[in-house]
């Protein structure tokens, strides 16, 4: 028996959940869970766990585009099933994590993901750059003001030798959102490349009548700049519709996301902004949102020359001047984000002064200040 | 479905990290329709923009969630991808699986799908990525009586839980965050499938302040582990950190030459509270000022440890920019236990006090964070039944707009301007 499209309901099954965690556990982590006593990375890519009775887990990380085939799936079980009993895991970064019971399965583990190409890139642990959490982007939304994979790709193979290796003040965590709606959740990493419109959307009078609630297209501006309107569409009927104040339009796209006969994508238009400076974690300092220091770079497929240039230019201004454990945010704190500014050769421009809700917040009400390159005019 | 010709995304293929264009190419092998998804994706990267048309309700008899429907605008061009559905599937807690496991859900998404995935999607579910709305009950019939696995969240509704991997194989966890993770997840499955909510709610578990997870970002009720007692400190292990035989922060720092370890510069000048000191070679803490951020237990793992009493601490409502601006969660509970002995009671208690006052005020797609500041802290610490503490904010109000309620003054707010004048002439 199967599914029977004349009768649906018959031997539904519902709400029965995901399989449970316990069923997916490898051996070693099943025995030892909740007995680890502490941690080391051996080297690059490879965690150490050590439980109370000397029992010990090595996992070797390694990278994933996230966009993966079944086949590369199925690849992945094969080295499981080589090497760890037949489980393995994923991490919240989209790495993969192979777990064994000893320091010679490790190393044979490694050498058999050593051996095929470049699929299986062992790496990021510690003070690294970690794989980039991000979005569909071209391949798969509707919204997306840039592709995901594609720039994940060039900044990966342009970041390389920091994913494989500790040599930074502290982890840098990277991440791509390809719109405003951020299901990439961007707005607290040390560095994020964030997908922007540019154009305000536009109306199509020949589509709204039929897919759109004109009341949920208004009620979706939160700058109140979607308005309602008598227009004329294609055929010259006269029609319900509605009309965007150019001028308050902040290119958030939600009115899109409500009304599919409001697109604001453009290829012109669209492109990348950079936020630095956010963390989640509370260890030290405060989580911190990203901040935006370059609101606009033009997408260039297929390899993104200016987004992978200053991304590699922050990160390499930052491995020479932090301190060890500062994040991004942390010492752009610390030296200034004038300094910041300066150090990096970013222009400041208008873009980066909030102008939203809170916005005053961010200004700067103290006469205390570091003179940079941008009070030159002021002093020199 | 032929080849396409991909120059652009060619250039993909080249580059030390694994090429998603490389891969997509290997399964177009069994998979054709894969050449359309490369081929539409070369188009768009010449047009610079989507070709993904807006919206297509799709779904499963009976669920509101689970399935994104997707089409494209070029189906004549790419007809393999012509319908392009998402399937959410929910994952294990702490994303393990057995490869037994894994290869059916392969298989399964071979027979009905593109061959392509998300391993995984933001909020945590699996993601299988491209099929026909008329694959879509099968793959369920078939998740559910094969595979026993079910579909995760998408729209407004309580979207998949989602958790650090927590004590399986972490030991700073300072509770069972998959136990609980899964717990709740079978308890909500109704408020996952069917969306009766304002917007979309997300729970996330942490096991530590370290935030694995990104709970105190990303999701609406963010629980974080943490401890009531005193840090446990291994003082021969210290010295053996200060020595250098331990590496600091488990040696994640080794490929960059820092100098040897120096616990004042690494450890205790870095405390947010400078809360710990050396008399002599004995650490000492002072707990009272300690605010649990745990970066002296991240530096010398060996040496300290979360306290024995622990527990979590409960944010509420953090959220990405759209529409208010982005919010980290709120601190709103600063100590809560965590005990599958009482199935999380305690837990549920909270999230559904959230529920009741959220689905009643809740606007249209507005998460629970949005309509916490409409209302303001204060109310919505009233109406969580929770008395305010100075911890619940950064500094106390700087402005003197108190919104007094009338039984607060004594003799109320109604007065008679009559009486008034009688004794004080206009």
């Amino acid at each position: 028996m199967g599914y029977d499209p004349k009768n649906p309901m018959e031997g539904r099954i519902t709400d029965i959940g995901p399989r449970s965690y316990e069923e997916m556990l490898p051996p070693i982590i099943k025995a030892n869970k909740g007995k680890w006593l502490y941690h080391e990375i051996p080297e690059p890519g490879v965690l150490l766990h050590v439980a109370e009775g000397g029992a010990e887990c090595y996992t070797v990380r390694v990278g994933s585009p996230r966009l993966v085939s079944i086949e590369h799936v199925r690849e992945m079980c094969d080295i499981a099933d080589a090497h760890c009993e037949g489980y393995f895991r994923f991490t919240t970064r989209n790495n993969a994590e192979f777990m064994v019971d000893s320091r010679e399965k490790c190393d044979a583990l490694i050498a058999d993901l050593k051996g095929r190409g470049n699929k299986f890139p062992i790496g990021g642990t510690g003070a690294c750059v970690t794989n980039i959490v991000h979005t569909q982007g071209w391949v798969h939304c509707h919204t997306p003001a840039t592709d995901a994979s594609g720039p994940v790709k060039c900044v990966m193979d342009d970041l390389f030798e920091y994913f494989t290796s500790m040599k930074l003040p502290a982890q840098v965590r990277i991440a791509l959102a390809c719109c405003l709606n951020m299901c990439g959740a961007v707005h607290a990493s040390d560095i994020a490349i964030l997908g922007i419109h540019r154009k305000p959307p536009m109306i199509d009078n020949d589509r709204i009548t039929g897919v759109c609630e004109l009341p949920l297209a208004i009620a979706s501006c939160p700058l109140g700049a979607v308005k309602p309107a008598k227009a004329t569409n294609s055929k010259g009927e006269e029609i319900k519709s509605v009309k965007v104040n150019a001028d308050r339009c902040m290119f958030c796209g939600n009115c899109y996301t409500m009304c599919p006969a409001m697109p604001l994508a453009d290829p012109e238009g669209d492109g990348i902004a950079i936020l630095v400076g956010g963390k989640v974690s509370n260890s030290k300092s405060a989580p911190k949102f990203s901040k935006l220091i370059i609101p606009y770079l033009p997408n260039t497929p297929p390899r993104w020359p200016e987004t992978t240039e200053v991304i590699r230019r922050i990160v390499e201004v930052y491995a020479k001047d932090a301190r060890k454990y500062e994040r991004i945010g942390e010492w752009a704190e610390r030296i200034s984000w004038e300094k910041f500014f300066e150090k990096c050769d970013i222009p400041f421009t208008d873009k980066s002064i909030d102008d939203y809700r809170l916005a005053y917040d961010t200004w700067h009400t103290t006469a205390q200040f570091r003179y940079t390159s941008h009070t030159d005019a002021y002093t020199k | 479905m032929a080849k396409h010709d991909t120059p652009m995304l060619d250039e993909l293929e080249k580059g030390p990290w694994p090429s998603f264009v490389t891969d997509l190419k290997r399964q177009a092998e069994t998979h054709p329709e894969c050449w359309d998804i490369l081929g539409q994706l070369e188009l768009s990267y010449e047009d610079k923009i989507t070709h993904w048309k807006h919206g297509g309700i799709v779904g499963v008899f009976g669920y509101g969630g689970g399935i994104v429907g997707r089409y494209s605008d070029v189906p004549e061009r790419f007809p393999g991808v012509e319908h392009f559905h998402t399937m959410r599937v929910a994952q294990p807690s702490g994303m393990y699986y057995s490869t037994k496991h894994l290869r059916a859900m392969m298989d399964l998404w071979d027979k009905y799908g593109s061959g392509m995935t998300n391993m995984h999607g933001s909020t945590g579910d699996m993601i299988l990525l491209g099929t026909k709305t008329e694959n879509l009950e099968l793959v369920f019939w078939e998740l559910t009586h094969d595979l026993n696995q079910d579909l995760g969240g998408s729209g407004s509704n309580l979207r998949t839980p989602s958790c650090c991997l927590g004590e399986s194989r972490c030991e700073w966890s300072c509770y069972d965050t998959q136990d609980i993770c899964y717990a709740l997840t079978m308890h909500y499955q109704d408020e996952i499938h069917r969306p009766a909510f304002p917007y979309k709610f997300k729970f996330k578990f942490s096991g530590c302040a370290n935030d694995c997870v990104a709970a105190i970002a990303r999701s609406d009720f963010a629980v974080i582990g943490t401890w009531k007692d005193d840090i446990q400190i291994d003082q021969a292990a210290v010295k053996e950190y200060m020595a250098g035989n331990f590496p600091a922060n488990g040696g994640s720092h080794k490929d960059r030459d820092w100098g040897p370890f120096n616990i004042n510069k690494e450890v205790l000048n870095l405390c947010p509270t400078r809360c710990m000191w050396m008399e002599g070679d004995e650490l000492k803490i002072d707990d009272s000022e300690c605010t649990r951020c745990m970066h002296c237990i991240n530096v010398m793992p060996r040496a300290l440890k979360p306290g024995k009493e622990k527990g979590a601490t409960i944010c509420i409502g953090a959220k990405a920019p759209i529409l208010d601006g982005a919010q980290f969660a709120t601190m709103v509970i600063p100590f809560i236990e965590i005990s599958k002995e009482n199935d999380y009671e305690n837990i549920i208690d909270l999230i559904e006090t959230i529920w009741d006052w959220w689905m009643e005020v809740g606007k249209n797609r507005e998460r629970c964070g949005e309509a916490m500041q409409r209302i303001g802290l204060a109310n919505f610490l009233s109406i969580m039944n929770v008395e305010p503490i100075p911890q619940h904010v950064r500094e106390p109000r700087s402005n003197p707009y108190i919104f007094w309620k009338e039984e607060e003054v004594p003799g109320g707010w109604e007065r008679d301007i009559i009486e008034f004048r009688k004794r004080h002439a206009a």
